[in-house]
C-alpha cells in the first residue's frame, strides 16, 4: 500500500474513537491490536488536552477539572493545531467556550478564558521597551493633543460582559474565592513590560479611549472620543503608560 | 528574523561527553543560583517559538552557562507530506538564536491533513518510506547548514507493508544522509519489550558508530489486547533497571558519550533528576576506568 494511505488510514482513525485499528497494523499476533493502536490515540488526546489544560488553569478551577477536561476534550476533537507550535493552540478555545451548551449557565466562564489566552498572548509577545513617564517630562503641555502613541507588541485590549478580571484574580491564590464586590461589566488591559505579565481593570472609559490610541488616533482625537461626565484624559494617559501599554520612543 | 553575532558571554556550544538533562521552568532558578556540574541541557525547539518574554529570558541564562542540545518534536520528519517550510524556518530561527551543539529529531510524523497531533507516530519501512525520508533529513540539514542526528522510536504496533527492519532502515538513512544517530536506550526497551525481540541484537545491528548522543528515560506499563506487557514511552518516572544495563552496555561499545535524562512529565524537584544524571556520569566513568584498565593489562 503507498505510503500516503497507510498514513492517511493512521489518522483518520486516530481522530474517531469507535474506528478499530487500522488493518495495515500488526501487534504480535500478526493482526490489528486494539489496545496498542489505543495508546496513540491516547497519546495525541492527553497531549492536546494538556495543552489547553496549561493554558486555561483559572477556567479550569471555575468549572473543576473533570468537566474542564470534557470541555477541553470536546475541543480538541473538533480542532487540532494549525502548527506544531502549541504556545499558539487554543487561542480560539474562548470562542469555542462562548458555544459550549453544558457551559451555558456559566455566562463569565468565555470572558475569562479571553483574558487568560490574552495573558498568555503577552508572556509569548517581543521583547521591546516600554514607554516611560519621563518620554514626556520635557514636553510642554500644549504639544500633550498632538502626541501620538504606538501599542507595545505585549499590550492587549479586552471588554468583558462580566466582572472577569477581578473573578480571574479571586482565583489566583489556593485560598477560597471571594465574588466581586461589584458585579459589572469590566474592561482590562493585559501588558508584559518587563518580564512579569500585568493585568489591570480599566477605569470607565479606558477602553475606548485606550483603544483610539492603540489605533493611532493622537491623544487629542482619543479625549474628544471618550469625552464624558469626568473623565480626565490626563490621568488615563499617565495610567496607560505605567502599565507599559505603549512602546518607546514615542511616535513622531 | 534578525541573525545575533555569537556572543561571547555564553560558553562553547559543543556538547560534552557527560550527562545532560531536560530544561524545565521550574528547575531554572535553582540551576542559576547553584550552576550544578552537569554536561548540557536540552530544549524542545517548538517551546522555544514565541517572540519573546520568560522562557526566552530563562533559555538565554541557562545558555549562557551550559551548552545547549536542541531537540525537535514536530517537525514531522516521517511523513509521506513534504516538510513544513514555515516550520523549518522557525527551527533555523531558534538555531541561530541559541547555537546549540547538536539538533535532532524524530524517525516519526506527527503532522497530517488534520493538522498536528502531538505525538510521534509510526511509519512502515519500505524503499518507498525511505526515500521520503532521506528527503527530508536532506531539506533539514540543508535549512540548518549542519549535520543533524536522528532518533530511533518507541512504537506500538508494526505495518504488514515494511520489508525493512528498523535498524536496516536507520542504516541506510545514515548511509544516504550522513545525519548522524540519537539512539534512545529507553525506546530500544520499550519497542524490544512490545515487538518481543532481543534488545542486545538490536543495538548488535544498530550503526552505533554514527551515535552522537544517548537518551534515557522512564516508560510506564501496560497490556495488550493478549495480556501480554506493553511499554509506554511515557518520560514520567526514573529510568529503569533493564534501560540502565542497556546504556552501560552501549557506553562499553561506544565509550563516553552525551547522554540526557528526559523526564517531561510528573517533573520532580531538581535533585531527583539532578540524581538520575549523575548516575548516568557515574556508569560513563566506570566504562572508562575499566577501558583504561583493558588497555594497562595488555599493554604489561
Amino acid at each position: 500500500m503507498p505510503f500516503e494511505a497507510t498514513i492517511d488510514a493512521f489518522a483518520q482513525a486516530l481522530s474517531d474513537p469507535a474506528r478499530p485499528a487500522p488493518p495495515q497494523t500488526r501487534g504480535r499476533d500478526g493482526r490489528p491490536d486494539a489496545r496498542r493502536f489505543a495508546v496513540y490515540r491516547n497519546n495525541v488526546a492527553v497531549g492536546l488536552i494538556g495543552a489547553i489544560e496549561a493554558r486555561y488553569p483559572i477556567a479550569r478551577r471555575l468549572v473543576g477539572d473533570a468537566f474542564f477536561r470534557a470541555m477541553a476534550g470536546a475541543f480538541v476533537a473538533a480542532e487540532k493545531p494549525r502548527s506544531p507550535v502549541l504556545i499558539h493552540y487554543g487561542e480560539n478555545f474562548p470562542d469555542f467556550v462562548a458555544g459550549f451548551e453544558p457551559a451555558r449557565e456559566i455566562a463569565y466562564l468565555c470572558d475569562v478564558a479571553r483574558l487568560e489566552n490574552a495573558w498568555v498572548e503577552a508572556y509569548h509577545a517581543a521583547e521591546a521597551p516600554a514607554l516611560a513617564l519621563d518620554a514626556l517630562g520635557e514636553m510642554a503641555p500644549e504639544d500633550f493633543a498632538a502626541l501620538r502613541f504606538a501599542p507595545h507588541p505585549a499590550a492587549r485590549l479586552l471588554r468583558f460582559c462580566h466582572p472577569a478580571a477581578s473573578i480571574w484574580a479571586a482565583h489566583q491564590g489556593t485560598d477560597a474565592p471571594r465574588p466581586p464586590e461589584d458585579w459589572r461589566a469590566e474592561e482590562a488591559l493585559v501588558t508584559r513590560p518587563e518580564a512579569d505579565v500585568l493585568v489591570r481593570v480599566l477605569p470607565p472609559g479606558g477602553w475606548e479611549f485606550a483603544r483610539a490610541l492603540f489605533a493611532g488616533a493622537t491623544l487629542g482625537e482619543a479625549a474628544e472620543l471618550s469625552a464624558g461626565e469626568g473623565f480626565d484624559p490626563g490621568s488615563h494617559v499617565v495610567g496607560l503608560i505605567e502599565a507599559g501599554a505603549f512602546l518607546s520612543p514615542l511616535k513622531e | 528574523m534578525p541573525v545575533s553575532p555569537p556572543s561571547p558571554m555564553r560558553v562553547a556550544a559543543p556538547l560534552p561527553d557527560r550527562a545532560g538533562v531536560g530544561l524545565k521552568a521550574d528547575h531554572v532558578e535553582e540551576i542559576l543560583a547553584g550552576r550544578p556540574d552537569l554536561g548540557f541541557f536540552e530544549i524542545h525547539a517548538e517551546n522555544y517559538m514565541g517572540d519573546g518574554g520568560p522562557a526566552h529570558r530563562r533559555l538565554e541564562a541557562v545558555r549562557a552557562l551550559y551548552p545547549l542540545s536542541l531537540h525537535g518534536v514536530g517537525l514531522s520528519i516521517g511523513s509521506p507530506k513534504p516538510l513544513d517550510k514555515e516550520h523549518l524556518k522557525r527551527l533555523v530561527a531558534v538555531a541561530r538564536r541559541y547555537e546549540p551543539g547538536m539538533f535532532s529529531e524524530h524517525l516519526a510524523w506527527s503532522s497530517h491533513n488534520l493538522g498536528f497531533l502531538d505525538d510521534l507516530l509510526p511509519l512502515p519501512y519500505t524503499a518507498q518510506t525511505l526515500a521520503t525520508v532521506c528527503d527530508h533529513i536532506d531539506q533539514t540539514q540543508e535549512a540548518l547548514g549542519r549535520r543533524m542526528l536522528l532518533e530511533n522510536p518507541s512504537t506500538y504496533l508494526l505495518f504488514a507493508e515494511s520489508t525493512l527492519s528498523e535498524t536496516d532502515f536507520i542504516a541506510e538513512i545514515g548511509r544516504r544522509t550522513g545525519c548522524g544517530l540519537l539512539l534512545d536506550v529507553n525506546n530500544v526497551i520499550v519497542s524490544a519489550t512490545n515487538h518481543g525481540f532481543d534488545p542486545i541484537a538490536y543495538l548488535d545491528a544498530y550503526p552505533l558508530r554514527h551515535v552522537e548522543e544517548i537518551h534515557l528515560a522512564g516508560y510506564a506499563e501496560a497490556q495488550d489486547d493478549a495480556g501480554r506487557p506493553l511499554l509506554i514511552d511515557a518520560h514520567d518516572s526514573p529510568v529503569r533497571e533493564g534501560v540502565w544495563a542497556l546504556y552501560a552496555e552501549t557506553i562499553r561499545r561506544i565509550g563516553p558519550t552525551p547522554s540526557l535524562i528526559e523526564w517531561d512529565n510528573d517533573v520532580p524537584a531538581w535533585p531527583v533528576l539532578f540524581a538520575e544524571a549523575r548516575r548516568a556520569e557515574a556508569s560513563m566513568a566506570r566504562v572508562a576506568v575499566a577501558t583504561q584498565e583493558k588497555a594497562l593489562s595488555h599493554a604489561v
